[in-house]
């Protein structure tokens, strides 16, 4: 099975902060991870590699320091490793991202099954996964959290809904977007930091992909943010005041109407 | 690509300081972007020479942007009824129709649906396109997702929302794929900008720490997923009339290659926190699984039910269904205990529009305090206690 895991370099989200006097984000102390779950659909490739045989090849679409994630990636279990950047890429929407993955994974060669995590942690979409799929005209599942059997061409999965799960068939080539139940990801082994190091990756810019200039960037996007801001709360609190009784008493006053 | 007049910059170097990607420096008086640029225009705003740009090509709008017109929603319909979002959809839909002066429309898919369009009138919808099939009974990204696109070619409306629930955050993307438009996920505020119909999204990112607000400017429609228990439902009226159009799906539209073969429900998902008007909730303050227990006492004596902040979740001392926040659930009740939760922002993302907030904490700074209505500062194993012998005495 040959298997395409696509990975993204996020900022921590816990710790990004919006300086609400200048309405810049704080940079101090945020960290660049791998997207915790691009490392559940990581692991959940190297499994079915490892029951299956095949490669998983890990691509990230970013700028030139997404490497570190590809390599931890590799470290993990990966085979390979494509890094698709270029400085035209940047301000992409989920429609322009889609385009560009699209374009540098039918550039990398025929795949039978692609994985994404369901959504990053910065901006929380769960839309590359379903849009890439329809980009290649392939069917796919969103929120598998469990693979029960690979027969005849078809995984069959349990997708996680609302109120349960559906348990579905897929027919490969497909694509799926997996959440975090679905597997406790690896540590690195000692022998994948070997080769995580060593590693060449293979990096492809807007021109090796073939990518039409107006297909990407920010100019390819259909979406623009035209405003950040932190959130604001209404806040008209009333702090209790008195010994702990009275605090008590005031509060089960207050709180009459409901009870 | 990011411009920099060299003619303007000063290199006073502020562009430095709030970039949040380390992708543009002073270098010999000048400021210089590398390529780990995301063009996130925060320098360009901080720039007070006006040095700095961003350089975009002249877009091209989509030859029939104005023929676009009309609100249209996705009522979810599964398990023979309608989600609890599909209503919310209906308000905030009415607001944006009404104000626009134009129809809103309803698209209902599934099995089984007698009476169905009917409510979604009552509840606001000008118009409904159902397609009652039983190869709609189970929920298949493609044949939904094919239905929906070639109704909206049809009619189409300005702007297309849906719950961000499994289901809409599944397959919307592909319908806004397939019409090459834009589409923004789990919205929490929606308005029309009356100048020139844009459909301003705003949405919570980085876990809640930031928000957004996206536009679509180009194509059509605007697209939006919304995320439950935001929006208000509207009043329902009986006697409001509306229209009901059985659609006539192609055979060909009505193929999935992805099979379901079956739905299982889930015992834990009858918890049901987001229901209640009354929400009890605790946090690290309770220290261990039996701190929690008074969770529990308050909450039965108040006859509300038992919320979680993930610190507590991810202690193990109550499960997932009760967490309550960016990654749990989003609630409003009309009163919401929190109890020894500090109030990190992503909790708060989760209950902030509760009617009345109480917080109990022993510290005065928590963030906790900044939505509560009613604050208590103090330790929460001695007021809570208080508080239920209070309460039940009250309540007889």
């Amino acid at each position: 099975m040959k298997i395409i895991v696509c990975i993204k370099q996020v900022p921590d989200a816990k710790d990004v902060r919006l300086d609400p006097k200048t309405n810049t984000m704080a940079r101090e102390g945020v960290a660049s991870i791998m997207n915790p779950f691009d490392r559940h659909a990581l692991e959940e490739g190297v499994r079915l590699k490892e029951q299956h045989g095949g490669t998983v090849t890990v691509v990230s679409m970013g700028p030139p320091q997404a490497e570190a994630v590809l390599r931890d990636a590799v470290a993990c279990g990966a085979d390979e490793a494509v890094l698709v950047s270029d400085r035209a890429f940047a301000g992409a929407d989920t429609w322009a991202t889609t385009y560009t993955l699209a374009k540098a994974i039918e550039k990398n060669g025929p795949f039978d099954l692609i994985i994404c995590g369901k959504q990053a942690i910065d901006g929380d979409t769960a839309q590359v996964g379903p849009g890439l799929a329809k980009r290649l005209n392939i069917p796919y599942v969103s929120y598998v959290r469990k693979i029960t059997a690979f027969e005849n061409g078809f995984l069959s999965l349990h997708r996680l809904m609302d109120d349960g799960y559906d348990e579905v068939e897929i027919p490969l080539p497909g694509l799926l977007t997996v959440v975090k139940e679905i597997n406790e990801p690896r540590v690195p082994s000692l022998k994948g930091k070997m080769k995580a190091k060593s590693l060449s990756i293979n990096t492809l810019n807007a021109e090796d992909i073939g990518a039409d200039a107006n297909s990407i960037g920010l100019p390819g996007s259909t979406t623009q943010v035209v405003k950040v801001f932190a959130p604001v709360f209404k806040g008209e609190r009333t702090m209790l005041e008195g010994t702990v009784d009275e605090q008590v008493e005031q509060l089960v006053n207050k709180l009459e109407p409901y009870l | 690509m990011l411009r920099i007049d060299i003619e303007a910059c000063i290199g006073c170097g502020v562009c430095e300081e709030v970039c949040t990607f380390e992708a543009i420096e002073v270098v010999d008086g000048v400021a210089v972007v590398n390529e780990k640029c995301t063009l996130c225009g925060s320098c360009v705003d901080s720039c007070e020479t006006g040095a700095i740009s961003i350089e975009t090509k002249e877009k091209t709008v989509q030859a029939d942007l104005g023929d676009w017109s009309g609100i249209m929603i996705y009522a979810e319909f599964r398990h023979g009824k309608l989600a609890p979002v599909s209503f919310e959809l209906l308000g905030i839909g009415r607001e944006l129709a009404d104000q626009q002066q134009v129809p809103l429309s309803a698209i209902l898919l599934g099995s089984g649906m007698d009476g169905v369009a009917r409510e979604l009138v009552s509840y606001g919808a000008d118009i409904v396109y159902q397609v009652d099939a039983p190869a709609l009974e189970l929920f298949t990204d493609e044949m939904y997702g094919n239905i929906l696109e070639d109704v909206i070619r049809e009619h189409k409306p300005e702007v297309v929302l849906a719950g961000a629930t499994a289901i809409g955050r599944s397959f919307i993307p592909l319908v806004a794929t397939a019409l090459a438009t834009g589409l923004t996920a789990d919205c929490t505020q929606l308005a029309i900008r009356p100048e020139d119909g844009v459909l301003l999204q705003t949405r919570p990112a980085f876990g809640g720490n930031i928000m957004a607000t996206i536009e679509c400017p180009y194509t059509r429609p605007q697209m939006a997923t919304v995320r439950p228990r935001v929006m208000k439902t509207a009043a329902p009226d009986p006697d409001r009339k509306g229209e009901i159009i059985n659609y006539q799906p192609k055979a060909e539209r009505l193929q999935s290659r992805v099979r379901v073969l079956r739905n299982v429900l889930e015992e834990q998902d009858q918890v049901n926190i987001t229901e209640g008007d009354i929400i009890v909730a605790g946090g690290r303050g309770l220290d261990n699984e039996k701190g929690f227990a008074l969770i529990k006492q308050l909450a039965d004596a108040v006859g509300g039910a038992v919320g979680a902040s993930r610190a507590a979740v991810d202690s193990a001392w109550i499960a997932y269904p009760h967490q309550v926040g960016q990654t749990g659930k989003t609630v409003n009740p009309k009163l919401y205990i929190a109890c020894g939760i500090s109030g990190a922002i992503q909790h708060v993302v989760g209950m902030q529009s509760s009617e009345t907030i109480v917080a109990i904490n022993k510290d005065p700074h928590a963030p906790i305090f900044d939505v509560a209505t009613y604050g208590i500062v103090g330790d929460l194993f001695e007021v809570v206690p208080k508080l239920i012998e209070k309460i039940r005495e009250r309540r007889g």
